[in-house]
């Protein structure tokens, strides 16, 4: 009796199971192709989903004075926002408080872009278009000595860019 | 010890040294509960005869459409700072979890980190986009996810920097609240997320999402699929209401023990990718710099951790006499098994009781009957979770990791208590 009554509890169960698949709701409504490019904003760390723009670091000094100056202060190295230069050398031991900045610690130059892309300017972010975006990455990495002045960043070479303490990470295993 | 009792104690009802009794003498309604000693600044009120008071004659006003506390309870709130006073929106506010008990926070004293301050979001204008390596990328707006099967769910939220100030070299002189109050513990309700995966039709070797906020810095995270599939959920309600703006208003992504920064407020779109995105928040920080060179980063699960909220640097002891030591303990990992509790410093330990039911991946209350005989002491409280990890020493954590690891700081915590009853944050 007792079997029977579980495996009819366990038909039903099935049976609920299925029915309720069936009726999953659905609600939501197909994405069209302009949906995605109004909301996507990321890159991935080798370079793809960059868009197609450029901008050097010769373009880019000119924006970041008239966009970025006011908070990072002068060539990103002191303000009231965090610094975006420098450090190098200060990560990783015990006795030097670490500086972490786009040199020092940034493991990957396209998360710089798609970061400035969706956060900035800080009081107006999504407002900077793709070649001002290029141009001010651009900038940054030429701040901290880590690609020339005239070097063009584009959907191709920033993916490239060897980022300093890139192999330094890894990820948490429980008990780190 | 015995000599200075103010009341009678069988020695058989000491569970360790310095005064730490058996943690069911609550249990037994011990005649000892009379004479149990409440923390607080103020003075000791003398014996005063009994009259009838204005209200006790006078009707009060209507109750309010939305009720808030007590206009003598205007001390509890949160408390916190913008990280720079140049930037105002950028910065935290803390639960006063030495002025609560239980185990759930009251919506408007949950915990709070912003990086670009609050949205004011009009939720007939939210959508989230599901997109990326799927089938059919979709978009739902609140009134749709409104009629889904919901789901109701207790569980605590914690920041990955919540504690970090145990990093510190020297102790830092705040009190619990600033040090341990970026935890929180609420009923979440709102929609699987697997299901919405589901109707996307993710493809196999999408492996990780990113999740994006509606805020104006766009917080985004990557998060393994498997803990998307598992019980992720979009969260719309958060103790019964909708959730609160400072808390990810209309919806959030909700991952139960996981770092509170990855748990996406306002989240506005997910996007199925193969591997992670390296996003700022997951690189820049959020990652833990260790000393010897290298950084651990997707530190995603919060450790099991432990921390005495009553007595705290903010409760001062009112003499001696019988005092319930209590707080709250939490794992990631799971539930809590078991709380012990030091008054001297974790040479000697007495278990805790545990207020039920203890839930998986919520905040548990934890209690002890305390004889303080006036002396200095040194409390500490050690958890250990269903996995059987125990919580570690601040020696150890920092042996491995470093003191400019920032992040998910759990080891023990040592409140010093002097003669005078002060409470003080100490390292021992």
């Amino acid at each position: 009796m007792f079997m029977r009554n579980l495996s009819i509890l366990a038909l039903s169960f099935a049976f609920v199971t299925a029915a309720y698949a069936l009726e999953a709701p659905h609600l939501g409504r197909p994405a069209t192709p302009d949906d995605i490019k109004a909301y996507e904003l990321d890159a991935m760390p080798d370079g793809r989903f960059l868009p197609e723009g450029h901008g050097t670091a010769k373009e880019g000094e000119a924006i970041f004075v008239e966009k970025c100056q006011s908070c990072h202060g002068e060539k990103g190295v002191k303000g009231i926002a965090l610094a975006l230069v420098g450090g190098q050398g200060t990560i990783g031991k015990n006795e030097i408080k670490p500086l972490r900045t786009v040199g020092s610690y940034w493991p990957y130059a396209p998360s710089i872009f798609s970061y400035i892309r969706r956060a900035m300017p800080y009081y107006e972010s999504k407002s900077l278009s793709t070649d001002e975006i290029y141009a001010l990455t651009a900038y940054l990495l030429a701040l901290n000595k880590l690609i020339g002045e005239q070097d063009e960043m584009n959907a191709k070479t920033l993916g490239q860019v060897k980022m300093p303490w890139r192999d330094h990470f890894r990820p948490f295993k429980r008990g780190d | 010890m015995a000599k200075k009792l103010l009341h009678p104690i069988d020695s058989a009802e000491y569970s360790a040294e310095n005064g730490l009794l058996d943690r069911r003498l609550f249990l037994r309604g011990s005649a000892l509960l009379g004479s149990m000693m409440g923390y607080g600044v103020a003075q000791e009120v003398a014996a005063e005869p009994l009259v009838v008071q204005p209200w006790m004659q006078h009707p009060g006003p209507f109750p309010r459409p939305y009720d808030a506390p007590s206009r003598f309870e205007s001390e509890v709130i949160r408390r916190g700072e913008p990280s720079s006073n140049k930037i105002p929106e950028l910065g935290t506010v803390r639960t006063p979890i030495h002025q609560l008990t239980g185990t759930m926070t009251p919506n408007g004293l949950h915990y709070v980190r912003v990086h670009t301050g609050v949205p004011d979001i009009d939720p007939a204008q939210h959508r989230l986009l599901i997109h990326g390596m799927v089938k059919r990328p979709l978009v739902f707006d609140v009134e749709s996810l409104s009629r889904y099967p919901i789901e109701s769910r207790i569980h605590f939220l914690e920041c990955g920097g919540n504690s970090e100030l145990i990093y510190d070299e020297h102790p830092a002189q705040v009190g619990v609240q600033r040090l341990h109050g970026q935890v929180s513990c609420a009923e979440w309700g709102g929609v699987p997320l697997s299901i919405l995966m589901d109707e996307a039709g993710v493809d196999p070797r999408g492996k990780w999402i990113i999740a994006e906020g509606a805020d104006a810095c766009g917080l985004t995270r990557s998060i393994p699929m498997e803990k998307i599939m598992k019980d992720a959920m979009i969260a719309l309600y958060q103790n019964g209401e909708r959730l609160r703006p400072s808390n990810g208003y209309p919806m959030r992504l909700f991952l139960p023990g996981y770092e509170g920064n990855m748990n996406i407020k306002h989240v506005r779109r997910i996007k199925v990718i193969d591997s992670p995105h390296q996003s700022r928040d997951e690189t820049m920080r959020y990652s833990m710099m260790r000393t010897g060179g290298i950084s651990t980063q997707f530190n995603c699960v919060m450790e099991a951790k432990s921390v005495i909220t009553q007595p705290a640097p903010e409760l001062k002891m009112k003499g001696p006499g019988l005092y319930q030591i209590s707080g709250l303990a939490w794992s990631g990992y799971g539930h809590v098994r078991r709380v012990d509790i030091s008054a001297d410093g974790g040479k000697t330990w007495a278990q805790a009781d545990l207020q039920q039911p203890v839930r998986d991946l919520a905040l548990t209350r934890f209690r002890l009957p305390w004889h303080w005989d006036g002396r200095p002491a040194l409390l500490q409280s050690r958890v250990t979770d269903n996995t059987g990890y125990v919580q570690p020493t601040r020696a150890d954590m920092i042996a491995r990791r470093g003191i400019w690891a920032n992040y998910h700081g759990n080891c023990i915590t040592t409140w010093a208590i002097d003669a005078n009853g002060e409470v003080k944050h100490v390292y021992a």
